[in-house]
């Protein structure tokens, strides 16, 4: 070990490790005696604990170092993940306490997964139970590739060599079968400080390293400059004359004057300029790691989400993904629902396609079924109905791994395993001319994109009211709106169409034809049609494509019937109309709308405002500045 | 890249999150040097913009050195600033005669809820460390405050892969900690290399100087000769002592820092 001056240890990048285990193992213990056998805690502080604990009546623990929480002492556990630091005679380290009680496996994910290098501490009474092997597996999930091996309490069993070879032979044989080679497995007793700095006289037979050694011989990180550019949009700013694409580069490198491609969508432009605040000179290359802005030579449409690259190493274009997956939602995941999928700095909706294995970790077996339970892994498809731009994980791991959301909360973290391009529908051959004036363009002179405001609900709910409140409201902000209303369209377009049930839904595939040409055109189209089944809003969606927005307008039946202002329900009733919705023909309500507004609970002024401020939102703001997202 | 620009990309990025996902946010700004440093990264974040309100909560037991740099600053770097006080509190007599900790929470804690609630904002950034003490080390980077603004250290919502949490259930705040992974020499560090302005009370005066700095009756001076940042570095690469030594509040008892905190200090 060479030792090197404090000014260039400062300074140097701290290592960050995780230690791993089993409740009870020891993690916390190691840790207290790593930071005093290291001559890393202030002054005084050993004194100031021996001295709470003689107070308390409880004898000294080194674990009471790291538990520095009130809670944490009374309950002998370690609750959250704490980072400290301490450094070695070669190295800084930044140490993360991941817990090991089975609850707080979020915890444990949350200190992992950003480490470099993992302690796996084992009991050496107990050897590996279902938590070691659980963290194992999970930090091969997470990516933390290089791990050592501690087997603790080795004073427990008097030192004996051939039950550290027991314990040692279980783990490595498991971890063997998940494709982790440890660097070293040292039996230590953290209590006592054996084998943490200083060697321990009791074990002369070992002549591996000690715990700080093993943890010197840990490599950083590789740069990720040697890979593919990808540059994830991390917002659009205009704060003065420069239009800044700001964002942190994952992996690869740029430099003025460099071509970038932006997915999705394959637009192209060359960096102008490398923006920074104070720094003298300007920046004319930036590398992974760094968050940057850069402006561009053209006036391109770029939103938080677009991932730049080069275009002879882009990434995946997909809508469907096979993922290997973590799960901490209280509730299981379950195929055919959906979640939030948080890709680096975009967000998709993604419904469950498949659950295509379920992992026991204790024996690496896997089985079929339709869930991952809670704190389960297992290897599941997902799929989304916007374009995904993905990396597989093995190759680029940053643009390889996303987070699943519900409703509020993160439930899950997924790597992606070979994604392939999708294979396109038939019709998605036929090419239509193509246009020279871009629908970037179009929004950037619009100030808006264009966009279908689908407005469905039962008649009387209130749909026309709000979609020509709506028209009115936005023309006077000079936005390009236009409404459609469905007795309009079957006096006009639509007027060879009856109300069975197959004119019904060709009636609604025309409209959303109708509508998305006039989305591509630019504008913004809010339309008013009960289209009352889940099938043909499917196909308005599915026309639609990223301009559809579907939003329920969700009066009940009594309500909608006692408005009755053109007298429909009444003559239903009386049987003069079939199949009428409400009456004598279901109504099916959306199950995930991308906003609801219940006329019947709140007034006509108040939807109208929700409407014309989720349409801001979606519509105006993302061209105006980066996406911005309400803490609802 | 050296561990400074790497502290710094990371900031950046947290900044840059922030803004994109949050609305109604403002910046906590108590004059020390974490908050400058925080202030600092903001406009390189932002290209020298500063682009929320910066919020100060006037406890009127603040050293009045603070006060005059904080005026000061504010109008060279154009911040739109807001000042808060508890001045029920005030106009109540409190002070630490009643007690350290009740105190805190009155003027700061309580002064800074109302600040919050007033102006209606839903995310503040807050220039706390994890190296500063026990219960910081435990903080999340996007970290929610229940409706009473407390925080429940014992449910925390994961956070990995730099996916923040951003959605929450009607009425939560936020707090977002931007040099959460800074230590304070690291802090000392970017100073110097940044030429980040500074209040005079952290440069030795008579023998001592400001460590931390806080309310004038709770803060203590420590002793010390260092007279320039980089003698401050010197100084701090040879201590072997806490940080928060010299403020009197954590002291009362054992866990009163860790009280403070659940009740939604800083």
């Amino acid at each position: 070990m060479n030792a090197i001056s404090p000014q260039s240890l400062a300074t140097q990048r701290r290592l960050p490790i995780v230690i791993v285990g089993h409740v009870d193992h020891g993690k916390s213990t190691l840790v207290g005696r790593l930071l005093n056998d290291t001559g890393s805690l202030p002054e005084g502080k050993v004194e100031a604990m021996r001295e709470m604990s003689r107070r308390r009546g409880m004898p000294f623990e080194w674990s009471f170092v790291m538990d520095a929480l009130q809670a944490e002492r009374d309950q002998g556990i370690t609750i959250d993940t704490t980072q400290v630091r301490f450094q070695t005679a070669t190295r800084p380290y930044v140490i993360i306490d991941a817990p090991g009680h089975k609850e707080f496996l979020k915890n444990m994910v949350t200190g992992a997964a950003s480490a470099d290098a993992a302690l796996l501490v084992i009991d050496v009474t107990e050897g590996a139970l279902e938590q070691s092997r659980r963290h194992a597996y999970l930090l091969h999930l997470l990516g933390v590739r290089q791990v050592a091996v501690v087997i603790n309490k080795m004073d427990m069993c008097d030192f004996a060599e051939t039950r550290y070879h027991e314990v040692a032979k279980g783990i490595l044989g498991y971890l063997e079968e998940i494709g982790v080679t440890p660097s070293a497995v040292v039996p230590i007793s953290a209590r006592h400080g054996n084998n943490i700095v200083l060697r321990c006289k009791h074990m002369g037979w070992y002549t591996g390293p000690t715990v700080a050694e093993a943890l010197d011989a840990f490599k950083p990180p590789k740069s990720l400059t040697d890979h593919p550019l990808r540059f994830p949009v991390q917002d659009v700013y205009k704060f003065d004359e420069r239009r800044i694409i700001a964002g942190r580069i994952e992996s690869g490198g740029l430099a003025v004057g460099d071509t970038l491609i932006f997915s999705p969508g394959g637009r192209t432009a060359k960096i102008l300029t490398i923006e920074s605040w104070n720094e003298t000179g300007k920046r004319t290359s930036a590398v992974a790691g760094q968050s940057v802005g850069i402006t561009l030579d053209q006036q391109i449409f770029i939103e938080r989400g677009h991932i730049a690259a080069r275009a002879e190493a882009r990434p995946v274009e997909t809508h469907t993904i096979r993922v290997n997956l973590f799960w901490l939602g209280h509730e299981p995941l379950v195929v055919g629902r959906s979640y939030i999928l948080k890709l680096g700095t975009a967000e998709h909706d993604v419904t469950v396609q498949a659950v295509e294995r379920v992992i026991d970790v204790e024996d690496l077996s896997g089985h079929g079924g339709d869930r991952v339970e809670r704190n389960g892994v297992g290897e599941v498809v997902l799929h989304s109905r916007s374009t995904l731009v993905v990396d597989d994980f093995a190759d680029l791991s940053r643009t390889g791994r996303a987070v699943l959301v519900d409703g509020y909360d993160v439930v899950g973290g997924c790597i992606i395993q070979q994604p392939k391009t999708d294979d396109l529908p038939a019709h998605h051959h036929l090419i239509a001319t193509e246009h020279t004036l871009t629908a970037e363009e179009r929004s950037i002179s619009n100030g808006h994109l264009g966009g279908i405001l689908w407005l469905t609900g039962l008649s009387g709910s209130g749909k026309s009211t709000l979609a020509m409140g709506l028209e009115r409201e936005l023309f006077r902000k000079g936005v390009q709106i236009c409404a459609l209303d469905g007795d309009a369209v079957r006096q006009g377009l639509n007027a060879d169409l009856g109300f069975s049930p197959e004119d019904r839904a060709e009636n609604i595939r025309r409209v959303a034809q109708v509508a998305r040409l006039f989305a591509e055109s630019g504008m913004i189209v809010v339309t008013a049609f009960i289209s009352p089944t889940r099938a043909d809003r499917a196909i308005a969606r599915d026309v639609g494509g990223a301009f559809f927005h579907e939003i329920h307008v969700a009066a009940d039946l009594e309500t909608c019937e006692g408005r009755d202002a053109k007298g429909l329900y009444k003559k239903a009733r009386a049987g003069l109309i079939p199949q009428f919705t409400g009456v004598s023909a279901p109504y099916e309500a959306p199950t995930s709308p991308e906003l609801v507004l219940d006329t019947a609970k709140f007034s006509a002024e108040a939807c109208l405002a929700d409407l014309a401020r989720y349409a801001e939102l979606a519509l105006i703001r993302p061209v105006r500045r980066g996406a911005k997202v309400k803490v609802a | 890249m050296d561990q400074l620009s790497a502290l710094e990309d990371q900031s950046i990025y947290i900044f840059r999150e922030a803004f994109n996902r949050l609305d109604k946010l403002a910046m906590l700004w108590s004059i020390g040097k974490d908050s400058n440093v925080m202030l600092w990264l903001a406009k390189k974040a932002f290209f020298g913009h500063v682009p929320f309100p910066v919020l100060h909560v006037d406890t009127h037991y603040k050293i009045p050195e603070m006060i005059e740099f904080r005026d000061r600053m504010a109008k060279e770097w154009k911040l739109d600033l807001i000042v808060g006080e508890n001045r029920a509190a005030l106009d109540a007599g409190m002070g630490p005669e009643r007690g350290r900790i009740t105190c805190c929470t009155a003027l700061k804690t309580d002064g800074l809820k109302t600040l919050i609630g007033d102006n209606g904002f839903t995310a503040v950034f807050a220039g706390i460390r994890r190296d500063e003490d026990g219960t910081r080390a435990k903080e999340r980077v996007f970290s929610p405050r229940t409706q009473n603004a407390e925080w429940d250290f014992r449910d925390q919502p994961p956070e990995f892969w730099d996916q923040f949490k951003t959605t929450f259930p009607p009425g939560t705040s936020l707090r977002v900690h931007p040099i959460l992974h800074w230590t304070e020499l690291d802090v000392w560090r970017y100073i110097k290399r940044e030429n980040i302005p500074l209040v005079d009370l952290y440069f030795t005066k008579n023998g001592r100087r400001y460590r931390s700095l806080g309310c004038a009756p709770c803060t203590a001076p420590i002793e010390s000769q260092a007279s320039t940042v980089d003698e401050i570095i010197a100084e701090l690469e040879r201590s072997n002592t806490s940080e928060r030594a010299g403020r009197a509040q954590d002291k009362v008892s054992e866990d009163a820092f860790e009280k403070l905190r659940a009740g939604g200090y800083m």
